[in-house]
Protein backbone atom coordinates (compact mmCIF):
# COMPACT_ATOMS: atom_id res chain seq x y z
CA UNK A 1 0.00 0.00 0.00
CA UNK A 2 1.17 3.78 -1.12
CA UNK A 3 0.53 6.25 1.82
CA UNK A 4 0.42 8.91 -0.79
CA UNK A 5 -2.99 10.92 -0.36
CA UNK A 6 -4.53 11.27 -3.76
CA UNK A 7 -6.50 14.55 -4.58
CA UNK A 8 -8.60 12.88 -6.86
CA UNK A 9 -8.79 9.03 -7.85
CA UNK A 10 -10.35 7.63 -11.17
CA UNK A 11 -11.47 4.15 -11.90
CA UNK A 12 -10.57 3.17 -15.09
CA UNK A 13 -10.50 -0.72 -14.31
CA UNK A 14 -11.66 -2.55 -17.38
CA UNK A 15 -11.21 -0.31 -20.02
CA UNK A 16 -8.56 -0.29 -22.93
CA UNK A 17 -6.31 1.57 -24.79
CA UNK A 18 -6.21 4.17 -25.60
CA UNK A 19 -8.84 4.86 -22.65
CA UNK A 20 -6.96 5.24 -19.77
CA UNK A 21 -4.41 7.97 -20.84
CA UNK A 22 -6.83 9.95 -22.50
CA UNK A 23 -9.39 10.02 -19.56
CA UNK A 24 -6.71 10.84 -17.12
CA UNK A 25 -5.28 13.60 -19.80
CA UNK A 26 -8.83 14.60 -19.47
CA UNK A 27 -9.17 14.84 -15.89
CA UNK A 28 -5.52 16.49 -14.90
CA UNK A 29 -6.34 19.29 -17.07
CA UNK A 30 -9.47 20.09 -14.72
CA UNK A 31 -6.39 19.93 -11.56
CA UNK A 32 -3.92 22.54 -9.96
CA UNK A 33 -0.70 21.92 -10.53
CA UNK A 34 0.68 20.00 -7.57
CA UNK A 35 -2.47 17.93 -6.67
CA UNK A 36 -2.55 14.42 -7.04
CA UNK A 37 -4.45 11.67 -8.93
CA UNK A 38 -4.43 8.14 -8.77
CA UNK A 39 -5.96 5.93 -11.48
CA UNK A 40 -6.51 2.48 -10.95
CA UNK A 41 -6.30 0.79 -14.18
CA UNK A 42 -6.37 -3.42 -15.38
CA UNK A 43 -4.79 -2.42 -19.14
CA UNK A 44 -1.47 -4.51 -19.10
CA UNK A 45 -0.05 -1.93 -21.35
CA UNK A 46 -0.65 1.20 -18.81
CA UNK A 47 2.76 0.07 -17.06
CA UNK A 48 4.44 1.54 -19.93
CA UNK A 49 2.13 3.74 -21.57
CA UNK A 50 1.03 6.16 -18.33
CA UNK A 51 5.09 7.30 -18.00
CA UNK A 52 5.50 7.51 -21.77
CA UNK A 53 2.50 9.67 -21.75
CA UNK A 54 3.78 11.11 -18.21
CA UNK A 55 6.54 11.96 -19.93
CA UNK A 56 5.79 13.71 -22.91
CA UNK A 57 3.27 15.80 -21.20
CA UNK A 58 5.29 17.06 -18.32
CA UNK A 59 3.43 15.37 -15.55
CA UNK A 60 4.94 12.87 -13.12
CA UNK A 61 4.25 9.51 -11.74
CA UNK A 62 5.38 9.08 -8.23
CA UNK A 63 4.09 5.92 -7.23
CA UNK A 64 3.17 2.82 -8.76
CA UNK A 65 1.26 0.14 -6.76
CA UNK A 66 0.42 -3.48 -8.47
CA UNK A 67 -2.20 -5.34 -6.49
CA UNK A 68 -2.84 -8.65 -8.54
CA UNK A 69 -4.14 -7.65 -12.26
CA UNK A 70 -4.67 -4.09 -10.81
CA UNK A 71 -1.94 -1.44 -10.91
CA UNK A 72 -2.45 2.18 -9.48
CA UNK A 73 -0.53 5.19 -10.60
CA UNK A 74 -0.17 8.29 -8.38
CA UNK A 75 0.27 10.89 -10.92
CA UNK A 76 1.51 14.65 -9.54
CA UNK A 77 0.38 17.33 -11.89
CA UNK A 78 3.32 19.59 -12.38
CA UNK A 79 2.23 22.25 -14.83
CA UNK B 1 34.19 38.55 -41.81
CA UNK B 2 32.13 39.49 -38.95
CA UNK B 3 32.20 36.11 -36.43
CA UNK B 4 29.10 37.64 -34.04
CA UNK B 5 27.41 38.38 -37.13
CA UNK B 6 27.61 34.63 -38.54
CA UNK B 7 26.62 33.51 -35.36
CA UNK B 8 23.65 35.37 -34.71
CA UNK B 9 22.40 33.86 -38.22
CA UNK B 10 23.21 29.96 -37.21
CA UNK B 11 21.23 30.66 -33.89
CA UNK B 12 18.70 32.02 -36.02
CA UNK B 13 18.68 29.51 -38.44
CA UNK B 14 18.11 26.82 -35.22
CA UNK B 15 15.41 29.17 -33.61
CA UNK B 16 13.32 28.59 -37.30
CA UNK B 17 13.50 25.19 -37.41
CA UNK B 18 12.69 24.35 -33.56
CA UNK B 19 9.61 26.92 -33.97
CA UNK B 20 8.40 25.61 -37.80
CA UNK B 21 7.46 21.86 -35.90
CA UNK B 22 4.76 21.86 -33.41
CA UNK B 23 3.55 18.76 -31.26
CA UNK B 24 1.32 17.92 -33.59
CA UNK B 25 0.39 14.64 -35.79
CA UNK B 26 -1.02 14.83 -39.45
CA UNK B 27 -1.64 11.31 -40.88
CA UNK B 28 -3.33 10.51 -44.23
CA UNK B 29 -6.07 7.77 -44.01
CA UNK B 30 -6.21 6.31 -47.02
CA UNK B 31 -7.61 2.70 -46.51
CA UNK B 32 -11.09 1.30 -45.77
CA UNK B 33 -10.47 -1.42 -43.78
CA UNK B 34 -11.47 -1.57 -39.98
CA UNK B 35 -8.13 -2.66 -38.70
CA UNK B 36 -6.60 0.16 -40.09
CA UNK B 37 -8.79 2.30 -39.49
CA UNK B 38 -9.12 1.57 -35.75
CA UNK B 39 -5.03 2.14 -35.86
CA UNK B 40 -5.73 5.29 -37.10
CA UNK B 41 -7.93 6.20 -34.79
CA UNK B 42 -6.32 4.92 -31.70
CA UNK B 43 -3.00 6.80 -32.42
CA UNK B 44 -4.91 10.10 -32.99
CA UNK B 45 -6.55 10.08 -29.86
CA UNK B 46 -3.32 9.07 -28.14
CA UNK B 47 -1.82 11.87 -29.27
CA UNK B 48 -4.22 14.26 -27.94
CA UNK B 49 -3.44 12.54 -24.72
CA UNK B 50 0.23 13.21 -24.89
CA UNK B 51 -0.88 16.74 -25.50
CA UNK B 52 -0.64 17.04 -29.15
CA UNK B 53 -2.73 18.47 -32.02
CA UNK B 54 -4.39 15.70 -34.64
CA UNK B 55 -5.07 16.20 -37.40
CA UNK B 56 -6.06 13.41 -39.65
CA UNK B 57 -6.51 13.55 -43.73
CA UNK B 58 -9.00 11.33 -45.34
CA UNK B 59 -8.32 9.88 -48.62
CA UNK B 60 -9.88 7.32 -51.27
CA UNK B 61 -11.05 4.12 -49.49
CA UNK B 62 -11.29 5.88 -46.22
CA UNK B 63 -14.05 8.52 -47.14
CA UNK B 64 -17.12 6.07 -47.37
CA UNK B 65 -15.89 4.72 -43.60
CA UNK B 66 -17.20 8.61 -43.09
CA UNK B 67 -20.48 8.29 -44.44
CA UNK B 68 -23.72 8.53 -42.03
CA UNK B 69 -26.03 5.56 -42.22
CA UNK B 70 -28.94 7.57 -42.06
CA UNK B 71 -28.01 10.08 -44.60
CA UNK B 72 -28.83 10.19 -48.35
CA UNK B 73 -26.35 12.30 -51.06
CA UNK B 74 -28.87 13.95 -53.47
CA UNK B 75 -28.05 14.49 -57.12
CA UNK B 76 -25.74 11.69 -57.63
CA UNK B 77 -24.67 10.57 -61.34
CA UNK B 78 -24.70 6.94 -62.07
CA UNK B 79 -21.19 6.46 -61.40
CA UNK B 80 -21.74 8.09 -58.16
CA UNK B 81 -24.83 5.69 -57.33
CA UNK B 82 -22.52 3.00 -58.14
CA UNK B 83 -19.72 3.66 -55.86
CA UNK B 84 -22.51 4.39 -52.97
CA UNK B 85 -24.18 0.80 -53.54
CA UNK B 86 -20.43 -0.57 -53.68
CA UNK B 87 -18.69 1.13 -50.95
CA UNK B 88 -19.06 0.77 -47.14
CA UNK B 89 -21.70 2.87 -45.70
CA UNK B 90 -20.50 3.70 -42.55
CA UNK B 91 -17.78 2.99 -39.87
CA UNK B 92 -20.42 0.10 -38.93
CA UNK B 93 -20.12 -1.44 -42.06
CA UNK B 94 -16.18 -1.78 -42.96
CA UNK B 95 -14.24 -4.80 -43.10
CA UNK B 96 -10.86 -6.35 -41.87
CA UNK B 97 -8.15 -6.52 -44.13
CA UNK B 98 -7.63 -9.46 -43.26
CA UNK B 99 -9.57 -12.46 -42.09
CA UNK B 100 -13.01 -10.91 -43.26
CA UNK B 101 -14.18 -14.88 -44.52
CA UNK B 102 -17.74 -13.00 -45.70
CA UNK B 103 -17.68 -10.94 -42.79
CA UNK B 104 -17.52 -13.92 -40.30
CA UNK B 105 -14.45 -12.56 -39.58
CA UNK B 106 -14.96 -9.10 -38.98
CA UNK B 107 -17.96 -10.53 -36.80
CA UNK B 108 -15.96 -12.32 -34.33
CA UNK B 109 -13.19 -9.38 -34.27
CA UNK B 110 -16.31 -7.08 -33.43
CA UNK B 111 -17.25 -9.64 -31.01
CA UNK B 112 -14.03 -10.15 -29.21
CA UNK B 113 -13.63 -6.05 -29.14
CA UNK B 114 -16.81 -5.49 -27.51
CA UNK B 115 -15.79 -8.75 -25.20
CA UNK B 116 -12.07 -7.42 -23.86
CA UNK B 117 -14.44 -3.09 -23.35
CA UNK B 118 -12.78 -1.76 -26.65
CA UNK B 119 -14.41 0.96 -28.05
CA UNK B 120 -15.65 -0.25 -31.55
CA UNK B 121 -14.85 2.56 -34.98
CA UNK B 122 -17.97 4.45 -33.96
CA UNK B 123 -17.53 5.08 -30.69
CA UNK B 124 -13.35 5.91 -31.56
CA UNK B 125 -14.99 8.77 -33.84
CA UNK B 126 -17.21 9.81 -30.97
CA UNK B 127 -14.13 10.13 -29.06
CA UNK B 128 -11.88 11.89 -31.82
CA UNK B 129 -15.03 14.40 -31.90
CA UNK B 130 -14.58 15.02 -28.27
CA UNK B 131 -11.08 15.56 -28.26
CA UNK B 132 -11.11 17.56 -30.81
CA UNK B 133 -9.19 15.71 -33.47
CA UNK B 134 -9.62 17.60 -37.06
CA UNK B 135 -10.53 15.44 -39.71
CA UNK B 136 -10.47 16.76 -43.19
CA UNK B 137 -11.83 14.94 -46.06
CA UNK B 138 -10.14 14.77 -49.57
CA UNK B 139 -12.26 16.80 -51.79
CA UNK B 140 -11.24 15.17 -55.04
CA UNK B 141 -11.81 11.53 -53.96
CA UNK B 142 -15.31 12.62 -52.94
CA UNK B 143 -15.93 14.50 -56.28
CA UNK B 144 -14.27 11.29 -58.32
CA UNK B 145 -16.67 8.91 -56.22
CA UNK B 146 -19.77 10.77 -56.24
CA UNK B 147 -19.57 11.43 -52.22
CA UNK B 148 -21.28 14.61 -50.82
CA UNK B 149 -20.69 16.54 -47.65
CA UNK B 150 -24.25 16.03 -46.62
CA UNK B 151 -23.91 12.36 -46.74
CA UNK B 152 -21.19 12.77 -43.82
CA UNK B 153 -21.47 11.81 -40.56
CA UNK B 154 -21.88 15.27 -37.89
CA UNK B 155 -18.17 15.87 -36.73
CA UNK B 156 -17.46 18.97 -35.34
CA UNK B 157 -15.59 21.24 -37.99
CA UNK B 158 -15.13 18.27 -40.53
CA UNK B 159 -13.98 19.97 -43.76
CA UNK B 160 -13.48 18.85 -47.37
CA UNK B 161 -9.44 20.43 -48.69
CA UNK B 162 -7.06 19.73 -51.08
CA UNK B 163 -3.81 18.17 -50.81
CA UNK B 164 -2.03 21.68 -50.10
CA UNK B 165 -3.88 21.97 -46.95
CA UNK B 166 -2.98 18.72 -45.78
CA UNK B 167 0.60 19.55 -46.90
CA UNK B 168 0.99 22.55 -44.92
CA UNK B 169 -0.56 21.00 -41.72
CA UNK B 170 1.99 18.23 -42.55
CA UNK B 171 4.86 20.46 -42.71
CA UNK B 172 4.45 21.74 -39.01
CA UNK B 173 3.79 18.38 -37.36
CA UNK B 174 6.58 16.48 -35.67
CA UNK B 175 5.21 13.56 -36.40
CA UNK B 176 3.17 12.37 -39.87
CA UNK B 177 1.71 9.19 -40.81
CA UNK B 178 0.30 7.29 -43.99
CA UNK B 179 -2.11 4.25 -42.65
Amino acid sequence: MSDIKADVTMDLKGLACPLPVVKVSQQIKKMQVGQILMAETTDPGALADFPAWAKTSGNEIIDTVKDGNVTKFFIKKLK
Amino acid sequence: MDVNKTLADIQNQIKEIQDGRKDKLSMVVFSGDLDKLLAAFIIGTGAVAMGMETVMFFTFWATPALRDKKKKGKGKNLFGKMFSFMLPKGASKVKLSKMNMGGMGTGMMKYLMKKKNMQDLDGMIALAAELGVKIYVCEMSMDLMGFKMDEMIDYPDMKSVGVATFLQEASDSKIQLFI
